[in-house]
């Protein structure tokens, strides 16, 4: 009765709110599915046997803390550590009766693009398990993308919401930086961490954005959003200025069948009655990456301190306090948070914070501005999310620098502190292509309701074909 | 060659906030260890920090009396170092946007004002607190393993910096114990050594008479109380001079006194370039203290004791006005009617001795008993004193004549007063003890304070017990 795969969390909840099933038969069906098909898909990290609520199901991200439920970040550093306090966006989630399904894999702290960096081992794309789901979301996109879950909540920091979500075929928001609390989210880099969701269609997207969104007193960053989120109803773009800036859709590397698939969208907002033009971003995307990779590890360098062994988490004792500190570190943290705590600590250190983090900031400036102002001219931008379809696993786990630039349009927008919606737009090679949408800082509702009208033209078939 | 000491000064002052700095744990000392303390003050993973607004206006008033700049913008910054009393493995600091800058502070001395300045009075966190055990005297040398207290991690802290304005151990101790009474009067800080909740660190160097140069320093740190400093700065002055006279040059290097000893000569360690990695807070918004608030707070600001110092000097000489307000008994003096040089004499001397708070004596009964204490015995005017802070202090009844000693004539005084004040007879039995004093004055009332108040104490305390 219940078709985990192919019912939207509106579905889901219509069903519940109908008397057609019961909260706790839900809970049941996605408990099921989850045994079904996780042991392929490796999306949980932890999967809850009951939670209390009267709602829908919700997977959420590793990185988001739960009270009583184990959060690791997906680090062995943080291995058995329970929260004593919910975050913010469960507490959320809780006061709208959803209950917590499990927690889902991610790239160790968020540190990745296609979840192969978790210390528990990588995540699947439902769509082709021989392919990475991309990350550091990847467990909670793969978990709806598979049916083991209505929704989730990612965490974006580089592009870790929107480019899972391209991979897996689904709807994924980053927010506007400030809209939605970090308060009990792990932190890796807090100036541009943002938690958002994973969802299946826009207007489940904008439901659970309206959940989670909005000031909180226990985040001195967050502010209240200047009007209130509505759900998506229109089908077309009329009076919209689409803008499509020439370096985001001409970069190198994006893959010939995601360009066929992006052009092919940006043809359909003209028939959906947008005014279509080229703009541009001189430098944000040749330097987008590059002060992302020196702002970030900085961050992630300072936020990663704490975790010395001392008052939870894992500790190596031996020796001194210094010989605990060292080995606590060596063996709780992976290769990519190691790489990135030395390049941040490099980048500021005294006699190099000017020439690094200092300069990545005044860049930082720069993305900004540039984007204000061809956001001037259009009411957003469109580009690919991703420069390629879901790829196959181990195929950049050597290669760093060639991961990194999996993110690459993802990251100049986020430097910008703006919002960014990620819809399936075709497939390319049988795999899904994401369309990265861009609007003003606070422009959500405009992002929903053009992610809405083309998701409703496009008609894209969430439901891996392996798996329907 | 004659030398000149130059003198600069770190300190350091726990806000007397009710919650910590950046979360809502109540600031106690010596309370268990480890009871004050929560996800944010432990470093939880995703725990954030939230400014104690109170903390930012107590900084702001602080600055105000120091005559600062109160900045339009201040942020904080991160601080980074691995240590085990410092959980999120940095410290939130302020470092090139602090809230406070260019301040003074003028200490008067007997030949006139030394102007210091305040180069910044900036806000930050303490660290918690490490407890070594099993080394010598708790020290972390050749200890066994090492407690985290962390009841004081994220008590708000401000730290005061001062140029290198000062030019004599004394006067380095004397603004100390300026800076010191200030904070108290603000009603900042309760600034105890004792406690840790003031602590300073000295930067010393020489240089010859009549030059500008600023030679190399040393830092000296855990000097516990101001004489100490004094010493310890007058210590390291005459070292450094030998040093340049026997033809040496001074290195930089940090000199840590033992504060159980004194004579101690301190350990010594190079000053090693920490390289802490400052890092704007990204968890925090900057701090924009609103204009109409700092006005405020500066119209607010009380008479403050350097100013009271030069007012008295006049009166009574500048080393009693000194003494007399930085030990906060000069408001006592200005009301206590008499000789004024007397009345100072006795506040410095006897009444210091007594540890009474002069804020709940008597003005008018201590006058009455300066006035004549030559006339009564030695003993008595001590026992008085002592008991000046008490309610309803009589010094009538002190002075020897007509003191009611008998017994059964203040029994049955005692007995009609407690029979005419039932309820609050009920009061004290029911806990209010502090009604003691009603009953002493209410007998001292119907004896026109000639009851000896020895007598009545106990007599009362007796029968309301019974």
């Amino acid at each position: 009765m219940i078709d985990t795969l192919r019912l939207t969390a509106k579905q889901v909840n219509d069903l519940l709110g109908a008397g057609e099933v019961s909260s706790d038969e839900l809970f049941a069906a996605y408990r099921a599915a989850i045994d079904a098909r996780d042991g392929e898909i490796n999306s949980f990290l932890h999967v809850c046997d009951d939670d209390p609520g009267e709602g829908i199901p919700i997977a959420l991200k590793d990185v988001i803390s739960t009270k009583g439920i184990p959060t690791t970040a997906g680090s062995k550093i943080l291995e058995g550590y329970v929260p004593v306090a919910d975050a913010t966006v469960t507490t959320r989630c809780r006061a709208r009766g959803l209950r917590v399904i499990g927690k889902t894999n991610m790239d160790e702290f968020a540190m990745g693009s296609s979840t192969e960096n978790s210390a528990y081992g990588p995540t699947r794309n439902p769509w082709d398990p021989e392919r990475v789901p991309g990350g550091s979301s990847g467990g909670s996109a793969a978990a709806v993308a598979a049916g083991l879950a209505p929704w989730a909540l990612g965490s974006d920091t580089g592009g870790s919401i929107k480019q899972p979500a391209a991979l897996c075929g689904l709807v994924g928001l980053r927010p506007t930086y400030g809209t939605v609390s970090r308060s009990g989210i792990v932190a890796f880099a807090s100036s541009l961490d943002q938690v958002g969701p994973i969802t299946k269609t826009v207007a489940d997207c904008a439901f659970l954005y309206s959940v989670i969104a909005g000031r909180d007193p226990s985040d001195s960053t967050t502010v209240e959003l200047p009007e209130p989120i509505e759900i998506p109803e229109a089908t077309d773009l009329k009076g919209l200025k689409v803008g499509i800036p020439k370096e985001l859709n001409d970069a190198p590397g994006i893959e010939p069948g995601v360009s066929e698939a992006v052009n092919a969208t940006i043809e359909l907002c003209r028939e959906l009655g947008a005014e279509v033009g080229e703009t541009t971003l001189p430098r944000s995307v040749e330097y987008g990456l590059p002060c992302y990779y020196l702002i970030a590890p900085s961050e992630a360098s300072s936020n990663l301190a704490r975790y010395d062994g001392v008052r939870y988490g894992l500790r190596v004792s031996d020796g001194d306090v210094r010989e605990m500190y060292m080995r606590t570190r060596d063996a709780g943290f992976g290769d990519e948070p190691k790489r990135r705590i030395m390049l941040g600590t490099y980048a500021l250190s005294a006699g190099y914070y000017e020439a690094y983090y200092g300069q990545a900031q005044k860049v930082r400036t720069i993305i900004r501005q540039e984007f204000a102002a061809a956001l001037e001219q259009f009411d957003l931008l469109v580009s690919p999310t991703s420069p390629t379809v879901a790829f196959p696993l181990g195929a950049k786990t050597d290669n760093p620098l060639a991961m990194y630039l999996s993110d690459v349009l993802a990251i100049p927008p986020n430097m910008a502190g703006l919002p960014g919606l990620s819809i399936p737009c075709g497939l390319s090679e049988g795999l899904p292509v994401g369309l990265q949408l861009i609007g003003p800082q606070f422009s959500e509702n405009l992002l929903f309701r053009a992610g809405h009208a083309l998701e409703q033209a496009i008609a894209f078939d969430f439901v891996p074909p392996r798996l329907a | 060659m004659s030398w000149e000491p130059v003198i600069g000064l770190e300190i350091h002052v726990h806000l007397k906030t009710r919650t910590k700095m950046f979360c809502r744990c109540e600031l106690e000392y010596f309370a268990p260890e480890n009871s004050r303390t929560c996800p944010v003050c432990l470093a939880h993973p995703g725990t954030l920090p939230v400014p104690n607004r109170r903390a930012i206006e107590m900084t702001i008033l602080l600055g105000n009396a120091l005559d600062c700049r109160v900045v339009e913008h201040a942020i904080f910054h991160r601080k980074h170092y691995f240590y085990p009393d410092l959980p999120k493995g940095y410290q939130i600091s302020q470092y090139d946007e602090p809230l406070c800058v260019d301040g003074k502070l003028a200490l008067p001395t007997a030949e006139g004002d030394l102007e210091v300045g305040i180069v910044r009075a900036h806000l930050e966190e303490d660290a918690a607190k490490n407890v070594h055990v099993g080394g010598a005297e708790g020290r972390i040398a050749g200890a066994e393993h090492t407690l985290v207290d962390f009841n004081r991690a994220g008590t708000p802290l401000v730290e005061i910096v001062t140029a290198p304005d000062i030019h004599s151990a004394d006067h380095a101790k004397r603004f100390l114990q300026l800076l010191r009474q200030t904070v108290v009067e603000l009603g900042i800080s309760d600034a105890e050594m004792e406690k840790g909740s003031l602590r300073f660190d000295v930067n010393v160097s020489v240089r010859p008479e009549g030059s500008d140069e600023l030679r190399t320093r040393t830092e000296l740190k855990n000097m516990n109380s101001f004489n100490f400093a004094a010493k310890g700065i007058e210590r390291e002055i005459q070292r450094q001079i030998q040093i340049y006279e026997s033809g040496g040059q001074v290195v930089q290097e940090t000199m840590h006194f033992d504060p159980g000893n004194e004579a101690a000569p301190p350990l010594r360690s190079k000053e090693e370039a920490q390289d802490y990695r400052y890092l704007p807070e990204p968890d925090l918004v900057p701090l924009e203290p609103d204009r109409d608030l700092v006005e405020r707070l500066r119209a607010e600001l009380p008479d403050l004791p350097g100013e009271r110092i030069r007012r008295l000097a006049d009166d009574v000489g500048f080393e009693t006005a000194e003494g007399l307000v930085t030990s906060g008994r000069d408001r006592l003096f200005d009301k206590v009617g008499g000789d004024r040089r007397d009345v100072a004499n006795v506040l410095m001397n006897q009444f210091a001795a007594t540890g009474v708070d002069p804020g709940a004596v008597n003005a008018e009964e201590l006058a009455k008993l300066i006035e004549a204490r030559d006339r009564i015995p030695r003993q008595a005017f001590t026992e008085a004193l002592a008991a000046s802070g008490d309610a309803g202090f009589s010094a009538e009844s002190y002075l020897g004549d007509g003191q009611i000693t008998d017994t059964s004539e203040l029994e049955s005084l005692v007995d009609k007063v407690l029979a005419e004040n039932p309820q609050q007879v009920e009061d004290y039995r029911g806990g209010k003890e502090g009604l003691l004093g009603f009953f002493v004055g209410q007998v001292m009332k119907e004896t026109e304070g000639r009851a000896n108040p020895k007598l009545v104490n106990e007599l009362l305390r007796a029968k309301l017990k019974a």
